[in-house]
């Protein structure tokens, strides 16, 4: 862990909050999204998906598709044939079926042609032989004995015998014993908790455009949260070397972790391969429900115990998650996450991973977490209204703090959240009075935070304006947040630099813009870069002074000597050095790459009031505030943003948002009327609190704050809700049926 | 949206906008608003051969006074019905109806006559234009008639219009008397929505301030909006006082026939949408109130 990084100083341009760099651009069209690249004589490409949940696919006849006059190329599963093992395999698998359909949208067959009409219409001609198979699509159901086997040849050793097939993995962790634990307490709650499959719902749809020459090169530009990631994937795929593939990331009109991976670029691939020409693919909205990877649903078993005064003493669960017909690790962060707020001397989690016949699950904000924290947030409430005590002070007891071994097994350093948690404790929102039908809810929340490989590069221009060169595409804000730390580095304001985000070949690996790192790592990558460049500045003054480069420092955006012992010469200004540097030894730059620890784990904490609809189950959020500690916020707009996005999408998880799937195993609600993202009429203010405990891990003290905001609104609301009523949901979402349903059972 | 052969005409005047529609040969639609239409299209669930555009005739952009009420041309959208203050101070319920249609960007577009066509058992504004015993007036090849609007959906998609018929505009009638109306709708959001059920009550009141006439419709319950009969007899003759109100919103529970789906069970249907007929039928009634207020 690089626990030495952060250094106390005082700020110039962190901690401002200048004007968006991208923002003229995106509110005036001129940002280029996925959809929006073109070559000259692209074609277009459409998908064939599946009608069935789950079926053998006999043989697919193209001959009349291939036949139609304009269509280019038809692939199937037979060309991406003899792939791989691993994750990888699973990508493509996912992107183009195999030899089985295993969810109601996978993709079986795809074509690209000269329009759009004459795409469409080769689609139909395309004949599938289907053999249905029967299909399981909740936990329960594919946990059971005898359940329809989703996707054999997963189930690792960690899974005892005597589970079903589908049953892929087992994670355990935990400390302490627990019989003793819960025999100390005076109140134990144990309940089951479930929550619905959500999607990132991102605005713009998937889209790519792929060039394969014949020499075996290739070029692909996508949107996507880690095209480093993207290239690594598809080059694999399509078994070529990751450097004949070059990816640019477009602009990306959101992600939230759905665009951590790929779906429809090997596609594009392969069939810009066969046919010669350049194949843009772009997904329908549909497609985006029913083919690409919303989160995990869950069921979730939690038992608590409590003191009198307020003390747990002992807390377990087991965690069930389904991610799909394809294994992943969501449930395992879940297994972490669940108690990590909390300093315990008795707990264990476990979690299973569920094969179902859904999509292929993906990253969403904090993956795992929420449902977890949910669940164990909501029995640490009921514990509290049992005992007649406050659940903020019953938080703050227990709290976990600098010092805590961590339900997951490390031991925390400098952590915020007992200040989250006293901020909120002194907050008016906490004492303001509530009307009839009005309840408050509260809950705590964490994620890890990840730093990861990065590199970046930082050009000292000819005239001293700068530019960062870097690769993760932006989807939070990071360019202007990058900017700024360099600004801030090199003492010049923030309009002299620019950020970009390059393509492939341009920078060493990036990974992905995920956990939370960017603005981290990229961050703590960019100021070492300043850095360099600084030492390089003053290296050039040292020349134009003619010094000794150890007599020179940089402050202000300016060289200057280093003490009267230097000798007596007015401070050089960076363009003034920038200039000269053609007669000082060429241009000037700094670089640096790293594969960054020392992230930082971040707590949050909500306050929720709601007002419920006695008659009809509706629920009103009428007041919201998020207390977060973000380290240091770099800009403070966009931190807020992130936590106040991150709670907005977890009130939707709370109130509305699931999928939905019928007797047939088929997606019922593929779309934003019947899948209900919350509106902006739906919500208040989000009132938003920012706490800076530095994180030592950072030169400016910096943790991510992208995921932690999406954890506690799933119990706050709950929480909230479950005052206002009188009587605890423990489902999600909280649908106006559900809500009237129990108020009306009591 | 590409499309091999579609066509798509505007003509000038209604006789020659029926005669496209009869004389095709193939899948043909008229285009007013296109909110729904035009998500219809994208979602490749039609695809059309002929639009026939009917904007530019003259009259369909247009609110008249007419008979004492108000005629609303085919293809004047919600926003407009918005800002119409003769509208607004006759039938407030019809006009909260149309403007519970889709959002603000839609309510630009969106008629309350395409509303009615699409044929949607859920449809915002046409358990209003029910209540308020609103009829329209159609063209076809065999020339113009009316009907009441209750008479033109028969079912999910479908409805009575012949080949070649377009309803050119709604006709609200004259307030005889004090009256007023309201409609509600529930949503689990507060917009952007489908309704999982909606009920519109216009109610006249006499001067002693009973209830004279009423006309009470629910949607969403039924493959069609339902107008209840037995409500509105509830509502006559009482002075829409709490009881009477309640006993509205029992009547009216009991007359849905609501399905289970991925909107809201039936049950839910059933219970709320009584409530939104007692709370409708109250909005009417203050409404009503307050106009004989003005009057004194």
């Amino acid at each position: 862990m690089a626990l030495d990084e952060y250094e106390k100083r005082d700020f110039q341009v962190i901690g401002s909050r200048p004007v968006r760099p991208d923002g003229i651009d995106k509110v005036t069209g001129r940002a280029l999204y996925g959809a929006d690249a073109v070559l000259p004589g692209m074609l277009v490409g459409k998908v064939l998906r599946s009608p069935h949940p789950h079926a053998r696919i006999r043989s697919i006849d193209t001959r009349a598709a291939a036949a139609l006059n304009g269509v280019r190329a038809v692939v199937t599963g037979a060309d991406f044939g003899e792939i791989r093992k691993g994750e990888t395999r699973n990508v493509a698998e996912n992107a183009m079926a195999f030899d089985h359909a295993l969810y109601d949208g996978h993709a079986v067959a795809a074509v690209a042609a000269t329009s759009e009409a004459v795409a469409r219409e080769a689609l139909k001609l395309i004949e599938v032989d289907y053999e249905v198979l029967p299909h399981v699509t909740e936990i329960a159901a594919a946990m059971a004995p005898g359940a329809p086997v989703v996707h054999a040849g997963f189930v690792e050793d960690s899974v005892p015998d005597g589970f079903s097939e589908n049953v892929t993995a087992r994670h355990e962790f935990g400390h302490g014993d627990l019989e003793a634990g819960f025999a100390r307490a005076d109140k134990v709650i144990a309940r089951t908790l479930k929550t619905a499959a959500t999607h990132q719902g991102y605005i713009e749809p998937n889209a790519c455009l792929a060039s394969m020459g014949p020499d075996g090169r290739g070029d692909l530009w996508c949107c996507t949260q880690g095209h480093y990631f993207v290239r690594q994937l598809c080059a694999e795929i399509m078994g070529i070397e990751e450097s004949r593939l070059r990816v640019t990331a477009s602009e990306i009109g959101g992600g939230f972790g759905g665009k951590t991976t790929v779906f429809v670029e090997p596609v594009a691939l392969m069939l810009s391969k066969k046919a010669g020409a350049p194949v843009k693919l772009v997904m329908s909205r549909n497609e985006v429900f029913r083919a690409s990877g919303p989160t995990v649903s869950s069921e979730i078993d939690v038992k608590i115990g409590m003191t009198r005064d307020g003390r747990i003493t002992a807390a377990e669960a087991e965690l069930r998650y389904q991610g799909g017909a394809f294994p992943n690790i969501t449930v395992m962060f879940g297994a972490m996450a669940a108690f990590a707020a909390y300093d315990l001397g008795a707990v264990r989690t476990v979690g299973y991973n569920v094969l179902t016949n859904r999509p292929k699950q993906a990253a969403y904000r904090a993956p795992g977490a929420p449902m977890a924290i949910y669940a164990v947030e909501s029995v640490v409430n009921e514990l509290c209204e049992e005992l007649g005590l406050d659940p903020l002070e019953v938080r703050l007891k227990n709290a976990a703090r600098k010092g805590t071994k961590s339900s997951y097994g490390p031991t925390f350093n400098d952590i915020g959240l007992v200040a989250t948690l006293e901020a909120a404790q002194a907050h008016p929102h906490y004492r303001a009075p509530l009307g009839p039908n009005q309840g408050r809810g509260l809950s705590c929340g964490f994620w890890f935070n990840f730093g990861g490989n990065t590199s970046v590069s930082l050009s000292v221009d000819m005239d001293g304006s700068v530019s960062v060169t870097e690769g993760n595409p932006d989807i939070g804000g990071s360019r202007a947040s990058i900017a700024m730390m360099a600004a801030e580095e090199l003492g010049i304001p923030f309009e002299r630099v620019r950020a970009i985000v390059a393509d492939t070949a341009s920078l060493g690996h990036n990974d992905v813009t995920d956990g939370s790192r960017v603005t981290f790592a990229v961050g703590l990558a960019t100021i070492k870069a300043a850095r360099a460049a600084k030492k390089e500045l003053c290296k050039r003054a040292a020349m134009m002074w003619g010094i000794d480069e150890e007599a020179v420092t940089w402050e202000n955006g300016c060289a200057k000597p280093s003490g009267p012992n230097a000798g007596s010469f007015e401070p050089l200004p960076i363009e003034k050095i920038a200039r000269k540097s053609p007669r000082t030894g060429g241009p000037i730059a700094g670089h640096h790459e790293v594969n960054a620890e020392g992230a930082g784990v971040s707590f949050g904490v909500h306050l929720c009031d709601v007002e419920v609809d006695p008659e009809t189950g509706h629920t009103k959020i009428l007041r919201y505030t998020i207390f977060q500690d973000a380290g240091k916020a770099i800009h403070p707009d966009y931190v807020e943003g992130q936590m106040q996005g991150g709670a907005v999408q977890g009130i939707g998880w709370a109130l509305n948002e699931e999928y939905i799937y019928g007797k047939d195993g088929r997606l019922q609600n593929p779309g934003f009327l019947d899948y209900r993202i919350p509106v902006a009429s739906d919500l208040p203010d989000i009132d938003t609190v920012i706490l800076e405990i530095p994180n030592p891990g950072h030169p400016y003290g910096v943790r991510g704050v992208g995921e932690t905001g999406i954890v506690p609104p799933l119990a706050a609301v709950s929480n909230a809700v479950s005052h206002a009523i009188g009587t605890r949901l423990y489902e999600l979402p909280m649908s106006p049926p559900k809500i009237l349903k129990a108020i009306r059972e009591g | 949206m590409e499309s091999g052969n579609m066509r798509y005409l505007a003509p000038k005047t209604v006789t020659e906008a029926a005669q496209l529609l009869a004389d095709s040969d193939g899948i043909a639609r008229v285009l007013a608003g296109g909110t729904d239409l035009l998500v219809q299209m994208k979602a490749e669930t039609i695809a059309p051969d002929l639009l026939v555009d009917i904007k530019h005739i003259p009259g369909m952009r247009e609110i008249t006074a007419e008979a004492g009420g108000w005629r609303i041309g085919a293809a004047v959208p919600g926003a407009h019905i918005s800002e119409h203050a003769g509208l607004k101070a006759d039938w407030p319920g019809v006009v909260e109806a149309a403007a519970l249609i889709g959002s603000t960007q839609v309510q630009g577009r969106a008629s309350i006559v395409g509303n009615l066509c699409n044929a949607s058992p859920a449809a915002d504004s046409v358990p209003a234009l029910v209540a308020a015993d609103a009829r329209v007036q159609i063209t076809g090849p065999k020339g113009t008639r009316d009907c009441a609007v209750i008479e033109i959906p028969v079912g999910p998609g479908k409805t009575t219009l012949q080949r070649g018929e377009i309803v050119t505009a709604v006709l609200l009638p004259a307030r005889t008397g004090i009256g007023a109306d309201a409609c509600l709708r529930f949503i689990p959001r507060t917009e952007m929505d489908i309704a999982v059920c909606s009920a519109a009550v216009n109610v006249t009141l006499d001067e002693s301030g009973r209830c004279s006439a009423a006309r009470v419709a629910l949607g969403a319950v039924a493959p069609v909006v339902l107008l209840v009969e037995e409500a509105a007899d509830i509502l006559v003759g009482s002075r829409l006082d709490r009881a009477t109100l309640e006993r509205l919103q029992s009547v009216c529970s009991k007359a849905a026939r609501p399905i289970d789906d991925k909107r809201g069970t039936a049950e839910f249907r059933r219970e709320v949408v009584g409530v939104m007929a007692r709370r409708a039928a109250r909005l009417a009634a203050e409404r009503a109130t307050a106009k004989a207020g003005e009057k004194a």
